[in-house]
C-alpha cells in the first residue's frame, strides 16, 4: 500500500515538474558558438529525448535498484552522483531539525503542563499571548530580528563584555516575575518565588560581571558539586517527592560519584577518540545510578532507577558544558574568530581546521545557535498549547477524581495519572512534526546558508534539476509515511478504543 | 450504602447546578454564541481583524468587474513619486513620515505625512503597497481556509463514517496528497499561471491545503458513530444522511470550525513563505512575504521596509489565533470559563456563593 502511494505521488511530481520548466531554457539566450553541441549534450544527459511520461520509468528502475543493493538516483545537471550529494546533506538538516525539535519539546511541554496546572492565571494568560505571537510569526522575520540583534549586537557586546546595571536589574526582574508566577499558588508564595529568583539571578549576573565571567567561563569544582547536589534533590523532588528516601539517597549517592569524577573526567576529556569517553562515561553514569539503585532500594527499583539516572543524565550534560565553556575562551580570542562569536550564516566555519573534538564541538554548536533558536521559537508553541489542552481535558475525566478521592498527594496525580495520558496524543503529534519539520526547515536553511535538503530542494527547483528533486523526494516521502504509519499504530496501540479498519 | 449514593448523586447534582445556571433555557447554538462574546481576548481580536480588514481593503482600488472602488489613499500601489530627503536622519532617503508620539514628548508634533510608511528604494509609496500586500495577503487566506474546510470536512466526513474501505481508500490518498510537496505545486502553477495573480494561486493552494482537517474530522467522526445517540437514531429509523447532517456534524462543527481558523493562519504564512522563496504572489503585485523578502537586506539602513509588512502579518495571524481560541472555547461543553478552581471546590462541597 506504502508503494503504491509512493510510485504515485511521485509519479505526479516528476510530471509536474517536467512540466514547470524547460531545463534548456539557458541555452536559448546564449551566443556561445557551442550552444549547439550543449544542447545535445544535455539532452543525452537527461535523456530528454524520451518523454516525461516514459522517462520517469528510467529513473524508476535506477531506484528499484535498492532492491539489489545497487540503487541508482542518477546524476545532477553538473555530473555529481545524487546520492552523494544527499549524504552530505542529510546530517545537516537532521542536525538542524534535530536540536531545535527536542528543545521545543522539553519546553513546550513543561510550560503547558505549568500553564495547564494555573488556569486563567496571569502566568497562563501571558504564555498563551507568547504561544499565538509564536504561531504568528514567519520564520524567516523572525531570522532578521535574530541575526540583528543576538548575532551582530551580541558580538558587538563581546567585543567589549561588561553588564550595565540597568540590564542586570531588567533581567533579574523578568526572571523574578516568570518564577514568582510558575510557583504563586497565593499572594505569599509568589512573593517568595519572585525574591528568591529575582535576588539569586541579580546576584549571580553581578558576580558574573565583576569576575570577567564572560570570557572566562567555567563552572568549577566546587560549584559543579554544588549544582550537582541540587540537581539530585530538584529531579527527586519531580519524580517521586523528596520524602520518598530510597530515591533521595540513591540521586544523591549519584551527584557525589558525579563530583568525585570531575577531576578525573577533566583529564580524560584530553585525550584523543572522545566519542568513546562520553559513550563510556554514559555507561559508566547508568551503571552508577543502578549500583545506587540496588544499594538504597528493596522494592519498587524502577521509579527509583528513573529517578538516578535523569539525575546521572542531567550531572554528565553539565559537566560537558562545563568543558565547552573552558573551551569557550581560547576559541573566541583565536584569530579565526576574533571576539565575534556568534555566525549568521553558515553550518561550520570554514577557516578553522582543527581535529580537537571540544573546538569543532562548540563551532558547531555556535553555527547551530540562531538557526535553534528560531525553529524552536515557532515549533514550542504548538507544543505549549496542545500539551495545555489536552492536561486540561485529562484533569476533567472521572479518573482523576477517583485518584483524588483514594488520598494520593498531587504531585502523583499530576505526575503518574495525568501527565501518562496527556502524551498519548502528544507522542503522535511529535512522530509527525519530525517528519515534516525536514521540509519545514526549507525556509530556515535558506535564510541561514545551511547546505541541507531544502537548499538543495531549492536548487533542483531553480535549475528544473529533476533527478536532485526525485531523491530528496523519495527521503522526505518516505519519511513522511513511515511516520504516519508510526502514528497511526502508536495511537491504537495506546488507545485502545479506537477502532480502525475493522469493517461495520 | 445509602450515605454512598447519596455522595454520589450529590456530586452529580452540583455537577449539574453549575451547568443549568448558565445555560438555563438556551439552545446549543447560543450558549455557544454567548460564551464566545464573553470571550475577552476573542472578541478584541475579531473587533481588531474586522478594522485591519475595512482599512486595508479601503485603502486602495479595488475592482469587481466593471465595479470600481477608488480607494481614500492619495497614492497607488504601482505609483512612483519624488523620494522624501529632508527631514530624514542620517542621510536615507525615503524614511517613514508617520509620528505617533504628541509633541510634549519627543518635540515633533504627532503627524501621518506625506508617506506615513516611508517609501521603498525607487520612490513608491509603502504605505499603498503594504495596503495592496495585506489586501492579497487577506485574500489568499480566506481562500484557502474555506476551501481546505469544505473539502476537508466532507472528505473527513465520508471517510469516518462509513470506514472500511472506503476509510481506507480516502486516507492513502489525503497520504497521497501530503507527500506531494506544496512548494513544488506553488512553484508550477508560478511558471504556467504566474499571471493570473493571487486569487488563483490561493485557489489552487486551497485545493491541497484539506488534509490535516480530514484527518481531524475523520477521527471525530470515528469517535462520535460509536456513541449511543447515533445508535438511538439508527433504531428509530434515520437515514445515512440524517444521521450524518443532523446528528454527528453538529456534533464536530466545533473541531471544523477551530481548525479551519487555525488554517487560516497557517496560510497566511504559507503564503508569505512561498512569496518569500519567489513561488508565491509574483511582481509587479505585491504580498506581505514579498515585501519582506524584497526588503530583508536593507533592514540595517531602512528598517521600515521591513517592519511594517512584519507587523500586518503578525497582527492579522495572531487576531486570527485568538479567534480560533475563543471558538475552542466556546464549543468546548466541559470549558467554564471564569470559574477558578477554588469556587469549583466550593461548589462541589456545596457551599453558596
Amino acid at each position: 500500500m506504502l508503494l503504491v502511494i509512493l510510485f504515485g505521488s511521485s509519479y505526479l511530481l516528476y510530471n509536474l515538474q517536467a512540466l514547470s520548466g524547460d531545463p534548456l531554457a539557458e541555452f536559448k539566450t546564449s551566443r556561445d558558438p557551442e550552444v549547439e553541441s550543449q544542447i545535445k549534450a544535455t539532452i543525452e544527459q537527461l535523456r530528454l529525448d524520451v518523454p516525461a511520461p516514459l522517462r520517469y520509468f528510467i529513473w524508476l528502475r535506477g531506484v528499484l535498484g535498492i532492491f539489489i543493493g545497487q540503487p541508482d538516483f542518477g546524476k545532477v545537471r553538473t555530473g555529481e552522483p545524487v546520492g552523494e550529494i544527499l549524504i552530505d546533506a542529510i546530517p545537516v538538516t537532521i542536525r538542524l531539525v534535530f536540536g531545535a525539535t527536542i528543545i521545543a519539546i522539553l519546553l513546550g511541554i513543561t510550560i503547558g503542563v505549568v500553564t495547564a496546572l494555573r488556569q486563567y492565571s496571569r502566568f497562563d494568560y501571558s504564555m498563551t499571548f507568547v504561544a499565538f505571537l509564536m504561531f504568528s510569526l514567519p520564520i524567516f522575520w523572525v531570522a532578521v530580528l535574530l541575526k540583528e540583534f543576538m548575532a551582530i549586537q551580541f558580538n558587538n557586546f563581546l567585543s567589549e563584555p561588561n553588564i550595565p546595571t540597568g540590564w542586570i536589574i531588567g533581567i533579574a526582574g523578568f526572571v523574578a516575575l516568570f518564577f514568582g508566577a510558575i510557583l504563586g499558588r497565593s499572594r505569599r508564595t509568589f512573593w517568595i518565588g519572585f525574591f528568591s529568583a529575582g535576588g539569586f539571578t541579580a546576584l549571580l549576573l553581578a558576580i558574573i560581571d565583576a569576575r570577567g565571567w564572560i570570557l572566562e567561563p567555567g563552572i568549577g569544582p566546587i560549584f559543579f558539586a554544588v549544582m550537582a547536589i541540587l540537581i539530585a534533590f530538584g529531579v527527586t523532588q519531580i519524580s517521586m517527592g523528596v520524602g520518598h528516601k530510597p530515591s533521595l539517597y540513591a540521586s544523591l549517592s549519584v551527584a557525589v560519584a558525579g563530583a568525585i569524577t570531575y577531576f578525573p573526567m577533566q583529564s580524560l576529556f584530553k585525550r584523543e577518540s572522545q566519542v568513546t569517553v562520553l559513550l563510556g562515561g554514559l555507561v559508566v553514569a547508568l551503571v552508577i545510578a543502578g549500583i545506587a539503585t540496588m544499594i538504597f532500594a528493596r522494592i519498587d527499583r524502577g521509579p527509583v532507577y528513573r529517578t538516578s539516572s535523569i539525575t546521572a543524565f542531567i550531572i554528565g550534560i553539565i559537566m560537558i558544558v562545563d568543558k565547552l565553556m573552558q573551551t569557550w575562551g581560547p576559541y573566541v580570542s583565536s584569530g579565526d574568530v576574533q571576539y565575534r562569536p556568534v555566525p549568521t550564516i553558515g553550518e561550520r566555519n570554514p577557516l578553522i581546521e582543527t581535529t580537537d573534538f571540544w573546538v569543532a564541538l562548540l563551532d558547531t554548536l555556535l553555527h547551530m545557535f540562531l538557526p535553534t533558536i528560531a525553529l524552536t521559537l515557532i515549533g514550542f508553541a504548538g507544543y505549549v498549547r496542545y500539551t495545555r489542552g489536552t492536561l486540561l481535558d485529562v484533569l476533567n475525566q472521572d479518573y482523576i477524581r477517583t485518584a483524588r478521592a483514594k488520598g494520593l498527594n498531587e504531585r502523583t496525580v499530576i505526575m503518574r495519572h495525568a501527565f501518562r495520558n496527556t502524551m498519548i496524543p502528544i507522542v503522535t503529534l511529535l512522530v509527525v512534526d519530525f517528519a515534516s519539520v525536514v521540509g519545514g526547515a526549507l525556509i530556515t536553511e535558506n535564510v541561514f546558508a545551511w547546505r541541507g535538503m531544502g537548499t538543495l530542494f531549492r536548487q533542483a527547483i531553480g535549475t528544473f534539476d529533476l533527478n536532485l528533486l526525485m531523491g530528496i523526494f523519495f527521503v522526505t516521502a518516505t519519511l513522511a509515511l513511515v511516520a504516519n504509519l508510526v502514528a497511526d499504530l502508536l495511537y491504537s496501540a495506546l488507545d485502545p478504543r479506537v477502532r480502525v479498519g475493522s469493517g461495520k | 450504602m445509602s450515605e454512598d449514593r447519596k455522595q454520589s448523586s450529590f456530586g452529580a447534582d452540583t455537577q449539574s447546578d453549575i451547568f443549568s445556571k448558565e445555560t438555563e433555557g438556551l439552545s446549543q447554538s447560543q450558549i455557544v454564541r454567548k460564551r464566545f462574546f464573553q470571550h475577552k481576548a476573542a472578541m478584541t481580536s475579531l473587533f481588531v481583524l474586522l478594522g485591519i480588514v475595512f482599512f486595508v481593503f479601503s485603502a486602495q482600488s479595488i475592482s469587481l468587474g466593471p465595479v470600481k472602488y477608488p480607494g481614500w489613499w492619495k497614492y497607488d500601489y504601482e505609483q512612483i513619486s519624488d523620494l522624501r530627503i529632508a527631514e530624514c536622519e542620517g542621510g536615507v532617503v525615503g524614511c517613514p513620515s508617520l509620528d505617533v508620539l504628541p509633541s510634549f514628548i519627543d518635540g515633533t508634533p504627532m503627524q501621518i505625512g506625506e508617506h506615513p510608511f516611508g517609501q521603498d528604494d525607487i520612490g513608491r509609496d509603502y504605505f499603498a503597497m503594504v495596503m495592496r500586500g495585506a489586501q492579497r495577503s487577506l485574500l489568499v487566506m480566506v481562500i484557502i481556509g474555506t476551501l481546505g474546510a469544505a473539502l476537508g470536512t466532507v472528505i473527513g466526513a465520508i471517510a469516518g463514517f462509513f470506514r472500511g474501505w472506503v476509510d481506507a481508500i480516502l486516507m492513502r490518498f489525503t497520504d497521497f496528497i501530503i507527500t506531494v510537496p506544496t512548494i513544488v505545486l506553488g512553484s508550477v502553477i508560478g511558471y504556467h499561471f504566474g499571471n493570473l495573480g493571487a486569487v488563483f494561486l490561493a485557489f489552487f493552494l486551497g485545493i491541497f491545503a484539506w488534509t490535516g482537517i480530514s484527518r481531524l474530522v475523520r477521527g471525530e467522526f470515528l469517535k462520535l458513530r460509536e456513541l449511543e445517540f447515533v445508535d438511538a437514531a439508527r433504531v428509530a429509523g434515520a437515514s445515512t444522511r440524517r444521521i450524518i447532517f443532523k446528528h454527528i456534524l453538529p456534533n464536530a462543527v466545533g473541531v471544523i470550525i477551530v481548525s479551519a481558523t487555525l488554517l487560516m493562519s497557517g496560510a497566511i504564512l504559507l503564503e508569505t513563505g512561498l512569496s518569500y522563496l519567489g513561488f508565491g504572489v509574483v511582481p509587479p503585485d505585491v504580498s506581505l512575504g514579498l515585501l519582506i523578502s524584497s526588503y530583508q537586506d536593507a533592514f540595517t539602513v531602512r528598517p521600515w521596509l521591513f517592519w511594517w509588512p512584519g507587523i500586518f502579518i503578525i497582527a492579522v495571524a495572531l487576531c486570527v489565533n485568538f479567534i480560533g481560541d475563543g471558538l475552542r472555547d466556546a464549543f468546548d461543553p466541559r470549558q467554564r470559563r471564569g470559574m477558578s478552581r477554588k469556587d469549583k471546590a466550593s461548589l462541589a462541597r456545596g457551599e453558596s456563593k
